[in-house]
């Protein structure tokens, strides 16, 4: 590496020029990408606050029921929106968390393998699907969203087939009760931080039930794993992208890989991976409703990878990739659980959340349009 | 005489049955700027590719510092300090100056799993060097996009300079620029020679070049017409021996001035 050539008398430096604008402070807080995302997130809160204020939906227990649907949002959004930084897509991830589940479930009931043992399998099978669906983009030049629109049908008709011809129903169950004692079964499903509710719930600081064969318990009794797993999904996913050089390959790779190429960024391998990353985060979802659930079903996932693009797109990345937030993703996830819980605990006629929700993401988007061009100049 | 740093002999290229190259004999010393002027088609993109390793010459040698060189990707010719800057594909307008100006070298700190892009010394030493352009950023982490054409085109000289280019080709470099910012890319072309880098710049703008140039190598159809140092041609010179025939001439004439 070159070194810093103090020594050196700088060329005589230009004068100011009168054109560029000295920012305000408070405008260059605000220009950030996720500026879209925070704004519809408080929209959608400040929403929920005055038609749901009454009900249970800002209790505990209410946060706990939206934030959870939040977080599965969030696991997907976060794979979706480092693959789309990188400039690809992958249509496929939806049928990927229903395919994923049905493999892991069985591996474990019907070969009966260890459910530690059946989570790795899937996992590195799902990791090499995403390989081989980032290999046939990158080889063929052929657009992720031909590739992926295909693997799309494939996985889907492969879990309906194979629990079909393994099962006898598009349904297999009790996953629950073999999961009970696995070493690693309990970090994709249960709940963290239960004593210290259980502590809550007896200072009476929480609601506790006050009848019944749980009295005495708290009636939220913990926070649930996936929402832990989401908020380190976050942290990692926004460390990477922002802090480290495999992030600044993430969006070269996605800007322009040709210029990328030309400076010696790994390009192909950069998208590979992370076409690996997006089903391994869909693969983490797949198996995680199986634990949590019980059970797998050949449907789950369906249209999961349009709402997890919609949450990515709200966040402030751009379709054509090289911009975009993990943050700004997650925020994206939020509104789309605070809005789809929503519907339960107001009695709203739900037609109108689905315009509600529209307006949000057209607003989010025309937003982060706006702010995108202040901060990267594009006409 | 300086030091040749890298010549290029008698090159000949073929795709298929089309001549892309017939005979080029080139070459950059430390510390000069050799201009290259063409017309469209003249095979200047060609050459360009054949000296920074995108495509292999079909007949012809090329040596660095003597050495006879054999590139087979832009990689090699980079290890060999030769670094190129294009027109277009300089840099990702969406990234901020320091993240493209790293691009692909980024410094490192802190051990694996931790280690991370150090972006302190980056940002720091892209507003030193940005400095030393001429160019005063408001912030290291201003967009590309936000700089004018020829800004861009001096931070991807910059970082070439800064990562140790020995050879410094740019293409086209002052094609799509106004008056003032060609202005700004010549004194930089300048800057970069006086630090006993051999700049070749490529141009089709007969003024460009005078303007900046020690030496003249004109491509007409493939071949070299021949170097000229500077003031043993004029501009009418130049501009025949790209244009390969007397028409411009006498449409000159009528004209009253260069073009």
């Amino acid at each position: 590496m070159a070194n810093v050539q103090t020594n050196e008398a700088p060329r005589p430096t230009l004068p100011k020029d009168e054109r560029v604008k000295e920012l305000h402070r408070l405008h260059k807080a605000l220009i950030r990408p996720e500026l879209g995302a925070t704004c519809g997130t408080i929209a959608v809160f400040v929403f929920f606050m005055v038609l749901a204020g009454g009900t249970q939906m800002f209790a505990l227990e209410g946060v706990m029921n939206w934030s959870t649907v939040s977080a599965q949002f969030v696991v997907l959004a976060v794979g979706v929106c480092l693959l789309m930084i990188a400039g690809e897509f992958d249509l496929s991830l939806g049928s990927m968390v229903g395919f994923s589940g049905m493999i892991f479930a069985l591996l474990v009931m019907k070969l009966g393998i260890p459910v530690w043992a059946g989570i790795l399998l899937t996992m590195m099978l799902c990791a090499s699907l995403g390989m081989i669906n980032g290999w046939l983009v990158i080889r063929t030049g052929l657009p992720s969203f031909i590739v992926t629109l295909a693997f799309l049908f494939i996985l889907r008709g492969a879990t309906i087939w194979s629990a079909i011809t393994f099962n006898r129903q598009p349904v297999v169950s009790g996953v629950g009760e073999v999961a009970a004692g696995d070493p690693i079964a309990w970090l994709f499903g249960g709940e963290a931080f239960t004593g210290l509710f259980q502590w809550l719930g007896q200072q009476g600081i929480i609601a506790t039930f006050t009848k019944g064969t749980r009295m005495g318990q708290p009636v939220v009794s913990g926070i649930p794993m996936l929402i832990i797993w989401a908020i380190v999904f976050v942290l990692v996913g926004q460390w990477v992208l922002t802090r480290t050089r495999f992030g600044n390959w993430i969006f070269a790779a996605g800007g322009d890989p040709e210029a990328a190429r030309y400076v010696g960024v790994p390009v192909a391998r950069v998208k590979i991976l992370m076409f690996m990353v997006a089903a391994l985060c869909a693969a983490f979802l797949g198996i995680e409703q199986v634990i949590e659930f019980g059970s797998a079903a050949s449907d789950r996932g369906i249209m999961k990878e349009f709402e997890a693009i919609i949450c990515v797109v709200i966040g402030g990345a751009l379709l054509t990739g090289g911009y975009g937030s993990v943050v700004g993703a997650a925020l994206g996830a939020i509104i789309f659980g605070v809005v789809q819980q929503g519907l339960f605990f107001t009695n709203v006629e739900s037609s109108l959340f689905r315009v509600f929700l529209g307006s949000i993401l057209l607003a989010a988007v025309l937003a982060n349009t706006y702010v995108r061009r202040m901060i990267t100049g594009e006409k | 005489m300086a030091a040749r740093i890298l010549e290029m002999v008698d090159i000949r290229k073929q795709f298929g049955h089309i001549i892309a190259l017939s005979g080029v004999s080139f070459d950059v010393q430390a510390g000069e700027c050799h201009c290259l002027l063409g017309d469209n088609g003249a095979g200047k993109s060609t050459l360009i590719k054949t000296m920074s390793g995108v495509h292999v010459p079909s007949q012809g040698e090329i040596r660095v510092g003597g050495q006879a060189a054999h590139f087979t990707t832009p990689r090699d010719a980079m290890a060999a300090g030769i670094a190129t800057v294009y027109q277009d594909l300089a840099m990702i307008p969406l990234m901020s100056v320091a993240r493209n100006f790293w691009m692909g070298r980024e410094p490192q700190k802190g051990i694996w799993p931790f280690r991370r892009f150090d972006l302190e010394t980056a940002d720091a030493i892209t507003m030193q060097e940005m400095r030393h352009m001429g160019i005063n950023l408001r912030e290291p982490s201003q967009a590309v996009g936000t700089l004018s054409g020829g800004e861009r085109q001096t931070v991807a000289i910059a970082r070439a300079v800064y990562f140790g280019a020995k050879v410094l080709i740019l293409d086209e470099p002052t094609s799509a620029l106004g008056v003032r910012q060609t202005a700004n890319v010549l004194t930089t072309i300048d800057y970069v020679r006086k630090k006993g880098i051999g700049v070749v710049f490529i141009t089709h703008n007969v003024r460009h070049a005078l303007a900046v140039g020690d030496r003249f190598t004109v491509l007409n159809r493939g071949k070299t017409l021949g170097t000229a140092d500077r003031g043993h041609i004029s501009a009418e010179e130049l501009q025949n021996l790209m244009a390969g025939g007397q028409e411009l001439a006498q449409l000159e004439a009528s004209l009253g001035g260069t073009v």
